[in-house]
């Protein structure tokens, strides 16, 4: 781990960088797999999030990759018939099979003897959390040698902005309206994927976020390293159905780091081995604020309450990840 | 070789001398046998170079298939009744991504009433899902419809479903001839796939189409079947003067020449249908049979010369189009295009009730003085259905009808003859 004295970061840039500290997004050969020209919208935190993971995993196998995609918002930007974005080999077959059609892919690499050509499923948080959570479980139980990558921005971003298991309390979504005397999803509801996937005891399980890209890198480097069923959950903002400003979307996906309502943690064998800390906790309406999912948080005059049990959420976080020590 | 063999058992060898590489596996009544069979010859290192996958579901099943397959994989699976019900969404896939996968249907009811015992709807229920679909009506004619239906998948890029009737099939012993693995190799090429995921020629699988190319895709997948009208008796052809035996192919005609009563099924039935052809015909009846074995692609031309000079057509089915009557009698109305004949529905044997000689050959000579209705319902039991609509007639609050339908026969378990 290297320190910089302004921030203890790699904020300096590449440049300052030795070459094998520089992130695979700054690798002039980087792959480029999901090119551009995608029909994804400005400021998409799940075309980011995917560029990131899927350069890095080239990087990590020699670029001997084979991807799975769920249906979803990366499907569909990424091959409009007949163009593709993709420069890998990639499938898509339906919205909640992604880590079944990879456990097929992976098996078949093995009985043909293709020993390092690996193999990624990748979807959103329907597709992962939701339509996809039987076949998901299913590939982690078999500990299948797949990397499974969900790109969270935590609702049905492609139909229309539905809520999905992963959708956070309060939020606005298409079938939580912002209505009523409890306005936005409920609290006490939805799923954590990876908790989930630690309980499987898989070899690894991760989050990150597209704010923090070598962190981001790291981790699916790190899991293109080693063999079995493993998990990344990133977190993708969606300017489209949050309603924030598209240029926001990286200081989105950090504030949620920040405030600890998105814990960035490493499990290997089902036990929590890392997390990252947290430089300066932000409160939680500096995240808030920013997205009109949340607008109904902030009328006048603000509900308090509400705020208040999401903040309690982040601290409880911070508490159980050890995230301000 | 020779062997007194489970249904089943003959289909796991007739697939494992196919040199499967991925077999994924789910348990359900009546296929069972076949995916245990396969699992141990696996784990017992008799089938060699095959990664067998025990899923969580038979959507899973289809799923790791597809995956497999796409990734260059011979890969095969096998379900019945809810398994393929929860798999459909998967099984269309498959073929509209034209991934020549074979899975063994053994053929079952759909609930509710749950029901595990032999009938068509099942497979039925997939006839559009752009599999070509074929029916044995013996275990060694199973067994062979396996070997020809992996060139056949892989010739066209097709998927193709064997259906074999769930208990009559699957579970009966019967002599067999399994071939040896020389002959299965000389029949079968392994497997060189038209599309692959293959890191050093990259191609997008599964892209997203609309309506400017939808309708040339879906024309194309019509056009396979199309072509697997000729390639199947091609395949059959080829697979006698392999094997010495003739199985498969489009349909078959038993003493059909100058009928004038020709009978329509599909797999197991006909041992019993022509059965009872022989006793008619030893009275003088002209009466035939036609056993469908290729549903989809449906044999129109073959089946209209089959039937054309015939008086009157009887399709016995194992199905039901609730609603409308046959299923494949829609089928066998449009190959009879333009002809004019007595043409009669029988839904027959549904959730296992046996079809005996007794009940086929009253039918048929019901038939035979055209005193049939159009659309009739074997052996149903009229006083059963008349006393049920009676009492749902005179009070709201009647409960579930399968209930109460067994208080009203009593206690017959496992009554189905």
């Amino acid at each position: 781990m290297i320190k910089f004295y302004q921030t203890g970061t790699f904020t300096v840039g590449n440049r300052l960088l030795k070459e094998d500290q520089r992130s695979v997004q700054a690798d002039m050969h980087r792959t480029n797999s999901l090119n551009s020209g995608h029909r994804a919208c400005q400021g998409c935190g799940e075309a980011l999030g995917a560029r990131y993971a899927i350069d890095a995993a080239m990087q990590a196998t020699g670029n001997q990759l084979i991807a799975v995609n769920a249906t979803g918002c990366l499907e569909v930007f990424s091959t409009p018939y007949p163009e593709t974005s993709w420069q890998i080999p990639w499938i898509h077959s339906l919205f909640g099979n992604a880590a079944a059609v990879a456990s097929g892919v992976a098996a078949a690499q093995r009985v043909l003897g293709h020993t390092s050509t690996r193999v990624i499923a990748q979807g959103g948080d329907g597709g992962t959390t939701d339509i996809g959570f039987g076949c998901l479980s299913g590939m982690f139980e078999r500990n299948d040698d797949v990397l499974y990558i969900c790109y969270d921005n935590e609702a049905y971003m492609n139909t229309g902005v539905q809520r999905s298991s992963a959708t956070p309390p309060a939020a606005r979504t298409a079938t939580t309206p912002a209505v009523g005397p409890s306005p936005g999803n409920v609290f006490g509801t939805g799923k954590n994927v990876p908790r989930i996937a630690m309980a499987h005891r898989i070899p690894y399980v991760a989050t990150a976020s597209v704010s923090n890209l070598r962190d981001l890198e790291r981790k699916v480097k790190y899991a293109m390293g080693i063999h079995g069923a493993r998990y990344i959950h990133i977190f993708v903002p969606c300017p489209l159905g949050w309603g924030s400003v598209s240029e926001d979307t990286i200081k989105l996906a950090r504030l949620v780091v920040e405030t600890g309502l998105f814990p960035l943690f490493e499990a290997q064998d089902g036990e929590l081995t890392a997390s990252t800390p947290i430089r300066h906790k932000v409160p939680v309406t500096e995240y808030l604020k920013l997205q009109k999912r949340y607008a109904h948080l902030f009328r006048n005059p603000p509900d308090l309450e509400r705020i208040a049990r999401i903040q309690a959420m982040a601290d409880r976080n911070i508490d159980e990840y050890g995230l301000l020590q | 070789m020779l062997k007194q063999t489970e249904g089943s058992r003959a289909v796991a060898e007739a697939v494992a001398l196919c040199r499967p590489q991925v077999i994924c596996a789910y348990p359900i009544t009546p296929q069972t046998h076949i995916v245990e069979g396969l699992g141990e010859m696996v784990k017992a290192g008799e089938l060699v170079n095959c990664e067998f996958i025990n899923v969580e579901s038979e959507f899973a099943a289809m799923s790791v298939a597809i995956g497999a397959s796409a990734a260059g994989a011979r890969t095969y699976t096998a379900t019945s009744s809810q398994g393929l019900l929860f798999m459909a969404e998967a099984v269309y896939n498959a073929a509209g991504l034209g991934l020549p996968i074979v899975m063994t249907i053994g053929n079952r009811a759909i609930g509710a009433p749950i029901n595990i015992w032999n009938d068509h709807s099942d497979s039925m229920s997939m006839r559009d899902a752009g599999w070509i679909q074929l029916y044995a009506e013996t275990n060694q004619e199973a067994l062979d419809l396996h070997i020809q239906a992996f060139r056949l998948a892989e010739e066209l890029s097709c998927p193709v479903m064997v259906c074999m009737d769930g208990f009559i099939l699957t579970h009966a012993y019967e002599r067999v001839d399994v071939p040896t693995q020389d002959q299965v190799d000389a029949f079968l090429p392994p497997y060189e796939p038209r599309q692959v995921l293959d890191p050093a020629d990259p191609v997008s699988i599964g892209a997203l189409v609309g309506p400017e190319a939808f309708t040339e895709v879906r024309y194309l997948a019509h056009h396979k079947q199309l072509r697997a009208l000729g390639l199947i008796p091609q395949l059959a052809a080829a697979f006698n003067k392999e094997f010495g035996r003739n199985s498969g192919g489009l349909i078959r005609c038993y003493r059909t020449e100058d009928a004038e009563t020709i009978v329509v099924a599909l797999g197991s039935l006909n041992g019993t249908v022509q059965e009872v052809v022989d006793e008619m015909r030893a009275r003088g009846v002209l009466i035939g049979s036609v056993s469908i074995c290729s549903f989809r692609p449906f044999p129109l031309a073959a089946s209209r010369e089959a039937l054309k000079h015939a008086k009157r057509v009887i399709v016995l089915e194992k199905c039901l189009a609730v609603g409308l009557g046959g299923i494949v009698s829609d089928g066998v109305r449009k190959s009879l295009s333009g002809i004019v004949l007595n043409g009669y529905t029988v839904i027959a044997g549904l959730g296992g009730r046996a079809i005996t000689r007794a009940s086929l050959t009253r039918l048929f000579e019901d038939a035979g003085r055209d005193e049939l209705e159009e659309v009739t319902f074997l052996d149903l039991n009229a006083d059963l259905v008349s006393h049920e609509l009676e009492r749902e007639s005179k009070s709201r609050r009647t409960g579930p009808t399968a209930e109460a339908i067994l208080r009203q026969i009593g206690t017959v378990a496992s009554g189905i003859g």
